[in-house]
């Protein structure tokens, strides 16, 4: 048997790559579930009808079909009819929009939890409705829901190794590679899911970070 | 002869079935201190809150300082979204439940409009907010959040905040109802020294006392219409019943009771 030094020599940049990879997905698809997210909150409370229509279809299929089903449509559906995209790019859409559905209640949630008042005071003074919303509202929101959407962040991270069966190449599936030449899955497995805790713990470890920096307030 | 400043006629609000303002008109002058009275449901509060649209009334028409409304949904005078900001963003209104924005510091509520709104220079903008928070007696408050201050103290920085925007009126929405019977003085003290400045000033209250020796006028509101209107001595010798009888709800035996002498002894619990 080998030394583990020598095994980290060996497999570590492989990993280390595989990790980053994970780690650009991950970040990649918090800015297309939040994008996804506020618009679908923001639209669930619109004058228009269509809006709240459209934002609550969008909310039911997420919420009630797999997650796998829903990258194997955006990965293999989509080039049917002729949109033909990479698998990183097609992992942070599905996964983003995914996400999105369920950023955009935790946002609902946030909104809900706004006193009328503080929407009123700011209208009163001559702010405009979009202005109101982004200077009052949303920071008041943002601190609210930080706990949860760094829960939901932190699945979107685990959800990535889904993205294994459309050929991206990260932990999963690099590990699967190897675990096919070496036939060692034990370590291996174990090895990814440390990797898995690790990022999971920084990306907690921010949240954390943020949350202090805000708590004081309010 | 003072000027002008606001002209409503006939406005109406209903909330589905209930009919809550049945026709109301005002007319005020600047200087004038207007306090609004009346028991819960009455459209006081409505009213009010229907100068600054705030409440879009169903319909009536409205004056202020070259704006004129006329709030039929299909009229061609019905406001626009700016004329509505233009219009609030001269109307000053505090609320009952102060309303600071939590994640701003005293200074950052006060400055937050001039700056966005007025296109002040920040430093401008500070300088003004840091003299009106002196005023108030919260200038070393200023970099505090609001809930490090007492009701009453984020009372009176709410009131800075509507001044910040130098209004030509100023509307109080039952603004010391509430706090804690100890720091109700303080706002009204304020508010006081804002109407001997002669700022123009609408108030609803349920502080008579107050409405009694600082208003240049009173308005009893009963089933959404003014049910009389005068000089506060309607306050002593109400004409109609209904005002006869809301006093003497209200009043029990504290009918001698004075604001003015209140402020001679200072707060006391």
């Amino acid at each position: 048997m080998s030394g583990f030094i020598e095994e980290v020599q060996l497999y570590g940049p492989g990993f280390l790559e595989a990790a980053w990879t994970v780690f650009g997905l991950t970040i990649l698809t918090i800015v297309v579930s939040w994008a996804c997210g506020l618009l679908a909150a923001l639209a669930q409370r619109s004058k228009w009808k269509s809006a709240r229509v459209a934002a609550g279809f969008y909310i039911w299929f997420i919420r009630g079909t797999p997650t796998l089903i829903q990258v194997f449509i955006i990965y293999f559906g989509l080039p049917q009819i002729g949109i033909r995209l990479s698998p990183f790019t097609a992992g942070v859409i599905a996964l983003g929009i995914n996400s999105g559905a369920y950023v955009a209640e935790i946002v609902r949630g946030g909104l809900n939890a706004i006193p009328r008042g503080q929407n009123e005071s700011a209208l009163a003074l001559g702010f405009s409705p979009s202005e109101t919303m982004r200077t009052i509202i949303l920071p008041q929101v943002f601190r609210i829901i930080l706990p949860a959407v760094t829960n939901e962040a932190i699945s979107t991270l685990k959800n990535t190794s889904l993205l294994s069966t459309i050929t991206v190449v990260e932990l999963t599936l690099y590990a699967q590679t190897l675990i096919a030449a070496t036939f060692r899955p034990f370590e291996f497995y174990i090895a990814v899911a440390v990797i898995y805790l690790l990022l999971t713990t920084i990306l907690t470890f921010v949240a954390s970070w943020l949350e202090r920096r805000y708590a004081n307030l309010g | 002869m003072s000027e002008q400043l606001l002209k409503l006629r006939e406005i109406r609000k209903s909330f589905g079935e209930n009919e809550v303002l049945k026709g109301v008109s005002l007319d005020v002058k600047a200087g004038e201190v207007v306090s609004i009275i009346g028991a819960s449901g009455s459209g006081k509060s409505t009213f009010l809150r229907s100068i600054n649209a705030l409440e879009m009334p169903q319909s009536g028409f409205m004056e202020f300082e070259g704006l004129s409304f006329d709030f039929r949904p299909a009229s061609r005078f019905f406001p626009t979204p700016s004329q509505l900001q233009s219009l609030r963003a001269r109307v000053g209104m505090v609320f009952q439940s102060y309303n600071l924005w939590p994640h701003m510091t005293v200074l950052e509520n006060v400055t937050h409009a001039p700056i966005r709104l007025l296109k002040l220079p920040r430093a401008r903008a500070i300088e003004e907010a840091e003299a009106l928070l002196s005023r108030i007696g919260l200038f070393e408050k200023r970099h505090s959040y609001p809930s490090r201050l007492s009701g009453g103290q984020q009372q009176r920085v709410a009131i800075a905040r509507a001044l910040a925007m130098k209004p030509r009126l100023m509307l109080f929405d039952e603004v010391t109802s509430a706090l804690d019977p100890e720091l109700v003085h303080e706002v009204l003290v304020l508010m006081a020294s804002l109407a001997s400045e002669g700022m123009t000033m609408l108030l609803v209250t349920h502080e008579i006392a107050f409405a009694r020796d600082v208003s240049s006028r009173v308005l009893f509101f009963d089933k959404g219409v003014i049910a009389e209107e005068g000089p506060p001595d309607i306050l002593r010798h109400p004409e109609s019943d209904r005002l006869k009888q809301f006093l003497h709800r209200i009043l029990h035996d504290d009918v001698g009771h004075s604001f003015s002498n209140d402020q001679g002894q200072g707060a006391q619990a």
